[in-house]
């Protein structure tokens, strides 16, 4: 006798169930078919060639209502099934019919996951899952001037983000993770595929946080970020995950976790029903890509007809569908102590591939840009084939299999006398070569000659190399003084790199400079956090994490491991309140130190990092803020009494020094910056050993750089004499901005000026009063960013809850 | 035997971060890499008793804060021309939780 079987859903999964099924026993079942969409198996991973109008949604449908009939299945389309009564082995449908079954298949998919944002239920907030959203979004592309928001920068956000672009809608992709498709991708990867979106003019937006769905009349009219930015929008694509269904199973008894719980023959809880696709959880894993469903689907129809199989999880893979935006990632890529990596990067054509190998083998691979050899690569993941001996070509794929490495420098030296070498200034080795057979025999007299390297500065290694081919032994290629070992080029070539080419990101900088490693060290980092966050503190968002410890926990750690505390004193001013707030701290918090400093100011020594942020507040109670002790950045500006008090005091010191600090506070700095005021030359600020020091004379003020009274003991050098006090603020203003912006980090100012000359300083910020204008400008843009007070940031609950505090207390537990 | 105890979500830790575990035998550090790999070792450096947990997080490597040794989480050992070792612990994220196996917590406080 024939048996009955119900299927609940016409997905894909399903659908290659029933597929398999009658394939291999045509008459086994009598199959009824319930879907609540009004239709019936269709390729749902097509929709997006669908949204940006390469296809119909005729061209995509897999199984026709003539394909139903031939087969004999009965459609119950746009129905939904209310419920499942397993003890009469009955489906129940939404108008009460109830259907009997002998097996049962549940289809039922995933829902996608609406963020329960404020406002997710105004009209025109919707997901992207099937074809009344897809048709949704073409209306969109109708309106003139029309605006979507996309939320969510995984594959199918920026999917849907592609085709709504296509259609002509402005389109913002707002994503919360740092970087993009962070699921499959790594951060140097993310970024390609970010500023291909961006050259499509599509926006886009990470590591941003939605707050709330703001409407008009019912109707989504913005998103709006928790950092305040307004994005207006006619429509809200929702593509932040999905869940799988599992209500109706839940319902009716079955296990269900995540998904429905099926064994390794895809039965549930009750051995009469099965399940397949997304809503199904397998050995705690749960399946949104097509390939493991039909997986699952074969193993459904061997069960139904009684044969023995078995789902085995497999490896995936990934290929993103946004024309131009070429992208694969398989396997698993991330970092292990016995993993190591090949990378191969080309900024000049955007090509990124990394292979992650384990044993000789490959096990993950992430490419863009250039996905030719990605099936190759993906066979490779598969078959766990031992690469040992092809390892050094590896990358290049199965062309280059078999071929010798070559010898750059015989390479440079094949290369035509037409060969371009550096691509900023269009130079050819043949002029290189003249240049040097003129007497231009190093590399600073080539690039003085001939421009060549002396722009975004890539191809430096390059001109040496000809420089080399050209005099022989004559020329010995300096080697190369990297940052670290993550890099060959030098902090300032760094540095040049970032300006020259708008580096904003850290993977930024890491994918343009050719970074040899995946996130870079503790020497490179904060280095290149600096660099960024001085070049771009508008779009650069500073990171906590590529910080040393004192700037990340804003105190000095000590040797034990307890912290420092410093409060500013503006100009080494105090007053009877603030020190008796200081006493109190003191005495609140038990330290067992308090010194008072060489800046003019008061530290508290030993302090908890637990007890930070209860000190912080209560000094923030009392006015005061982070004295920045702990950073490269402004430090003090000490100050002797001046006129108002003494006797040979020509000007206010006092009250310049305390408008210097309140004007530089909160600023980085390359390394750490000390200044210091004095009222007449007898100097009791001691301030022409400072990094920046300023002596008060009847007739004005003289500003002076470079001193030092550390390991190397120097006096300031004097960079002008001024009239007022104006010219003296702006003066310095201007000193601490071009020293921001050139020199490399960890530098003192005392060695950046001795590196690019005294002369040079003045011939910017002296003589040029515009330049002067400018760099106090840029400086100033810079503090309304970072003027602040990182205690009084730091000392909130969710900060002690999410920083300060440790993440558990195991002490109490019982040690068996 | 594995002992697991939930400690806290992924998303407590930072990415190429750490936070601490308070034990009884002293504080285990927990960090998160760029690549949301989470590893657990003993909180002090073998060299001057630095705090590891508030050091560099880069790759699968730890920079300890006082004077940058660098220790790989994978083995507690440290790199380089530097010699030392710290404890390693085993550690889970299953469902977006961290799971620590205090087993070996334990175990080293009964030997």
């Amino acid at each position: 006798m024939t048996e009955k079987l119900v299927i609940i859903g016409a997905g894909m999964a399903s659908g290659r169930a029933l597929e398999e099924l009658l394939k291999q026993a045509p008459d086994a079942y009598d199959v009824t078919l319930f879907n609540a969409e009004p239709r019936g198996n269709y390729d749902r991973i097509m929709l997006s060639p669908v949204l940006s109008g390469d296809k119909k949604f005729d061209d995509i449908i897999i199984h026709t209502s003539d394909w139903y009939e031939e087969n004999g299945v009965t459609c119950r389309f746009g129905e939904k099934v209310a419920k499942v009564d397993r003890e009469r082995k009955v489906v129940i449908a939404e108008n009460g019919d109830e259907v009997p079954y002998d097996k049962l298949l549940f289809g039922t998919g995933s829902n996608p996951f609406i963020i329960p944002l404020p406002g997710h239920d105004l009209e025109g907030v919707i997901a992207y899952r099937d074809l009344e959203d897809t048709n949704r979004m073409i209306a969109l592309g109708e309106k003139p001037d029309a605006k979507a928001v996309v939320i969510g920068g995984g594959l199918l956000g920026l999917e849907a983000a592609a085709g709504l672009k296509l259609r002509g809608v402005d389109v913002t992709v707002v994503h919360i993770m740092g970087h993009l498709m962070e699921r499959q991708l790594d951060e140097a990867a993310g970024y390609l595929l970010r500023k291909a979106l961006l050259d499509k003019g599509i926006k886009v937006m990470c590591s941003a946080n939605s707050k709330e769905i703001v409407g008009e009349d019912g109707h989504v009219k913005a998103l709006m970020l928790d950092d305040g930015t307004e994005l207006p929008c006619d429509l809200l694509v929702m593509a932040v995950g999905i869940r799988p269904n599992v209500a109706l199973a839940g319902d009716a008894g079955l296990s269900v976790g995540r998904g429905i719980h099926v064994d390794d023959q895809m039965i549930t809880s009750d051995e009469n029903i099965l399940a397949v696709g997304e809503c199904v959880e397998h050995d705690g894993n749960i399946f949104g890509l097509v390939a493991p469903l039909y997986d699952q689907a074969k193993v459904v129809a061997k069960t139904l007809i009684g044969e023995e199989a078995t789902f085995v999880q497999r490896e995936i893979s990934t290929k993103l569908k946004v024309t131009g935006c070429d992208l694969f990632s398989a396997g698993d890529f991330a970092e292990g102590d016995t993993r190591e990596d090949i990378v191969f990067r080309d900024p000049a054509r955007g090509v990124y591939k990394r292979l992650v190998l384990e044993d000789n083998k490959i096990v993950g691979a992430v490419m863009y840009g250039d996905t030719a050899d990605s099936n190759w690569f993906f066979g490779m993941i598969k078959s766990g084939e031992d690469i040992s001996e092809m390892r050094e070509t590896l990358i290049f794929g199965p062309a280059f299999q078999g071929g010798a490495p070559l010898d750059p420098m015989a390479a440079v030296a094949a290369l035509p006398d037409d060969a371009e070498i550096c691509g900023c200034n269009g130079i050819s080795k043949g002029e290189i070569v003249s240049a040097i057979n003129d007497g231009a025999t190093d590399l600073a007299a080539v690039r003085a000659v001939t421009k060549a390297s002396g722009s975004c500065g890539t191809c430096t290694g390059l001109v040496e190399q000809v420089l080399g081919v050209t005099l022989g032994d004559d020329f010995v290629i300096p080697a190369a003084q990297g940052m670290c070992n993550c890099t060959d080029l030098s902090h300032e070539d760094v540095r040049r790199m970032i300006k020259s080419q708008e580096l904003k990101s850290m993977a930024a900088v890491m994918q343009e400079c050719g970074w040899k490693t995946s996130c870079g060290c503790h020497s490179c980092r904060p280095a290149l956090n600096f660099y960024l966050l001085a070049d771009w503190p508008l779009e650069y968002q500073d990171d906590p994490q590529s910080r040393f410890v004192n700037e990340r926990n804003h105190a000095n750690i000590q040797k034990d491991g307890t912290y420092s505390v410093v409060p500013r004193m503006w100009g080494g001013i105090t007053t009877p309140d603030e020190l008796r707030a200081i006493a109190d701290a003191a005495d609140k918090y038990n330290v067992p130190t308090v010194k008072v400093t060489g800046g003019q100011r008061i530290d508290l020594l030993g302090v908890k990092k637990e007890d930070l942020p209860a000190m912080w507040y209560d000094l923030n109670q009392a006015g005061m803020v982070s004295g920045h002790a702990y950073s490269k950045g402004l430090r003090t500006v000490k100050t002797c009494v001046g006129k108002d008090h003494c006797r040979f005091g020509t000007q206010d010191s006092t009250g310049l020094g305390i408008k210097l600090e309140k004007l530089l506070w909160g600023s980085w700095t390359p390394h750490k910056v000390k200044l210091g005021v004095s009222g007449c030359p007898r100097n009791c600020a001691e301030a022409t050993c400072k990094d920046i020091g300023i002596v008060c004379v009847d007739s004005g003020y003289e500003v002076s750089v470079g001193g030092a009274a550390g390991m190397d003991v120097r006096e300031t050098e004097l960079l002008a004499k001024v009239a007022t006090e104006e010219e003296a603020i702006a003066l310095t203003t201007a000193f601490m901005q071009i020293y921001r912006e050139n020199a490399k980090y960890l530098d003192r100012a005392y060695k950046w000026v001795a590196k690019v000359g005294l002369d040079w300083v003045k011939e910017q910020i002296v003589d040029d009063l515009a330049q002067r204008a400018e760099l106090v400008e840029r400086f100033e843009l810079s503090q309304t960013i970072y003027r602040k007070d990182p205690w009084a940031e730091q000392a909130t609950p969710e900060y002690n809850r999410k920083k300060w505090q440790p993440m558990a207390d195991l002490s109490l537990e019982a040690a068996e | 035997m594995s002992d697991w105890i939930d400690i806290g979500a992924l998303d407590d830790i930072p990415q190429r971060g750490a936070r601490l575990v308070k034990t009884q035998l002293g504080c285990v550090a927990v960090f998160r890499t760029a690549e949301d790999r989470v590893f657990a070792m003993d909180d002090t450096c073998p060299h001057k008793k630095g705090p590891l947990s508030e050091g560099i997080v880069h790759g699968e490597s730890v920079t300890c804060p006082l004077h940058n040794w660098v220790f790989d989480m994978n083995t507690g050992q440290a790199q380089g021309a530097d010699e030392g070792q710290v404890a390693t612990y085993d550690i889970d994220v299953r469902d977006g939780r961290i799971l620590l196996d205090v087993n070996r917590l334990s175990a080293r406080s009964a030997a």
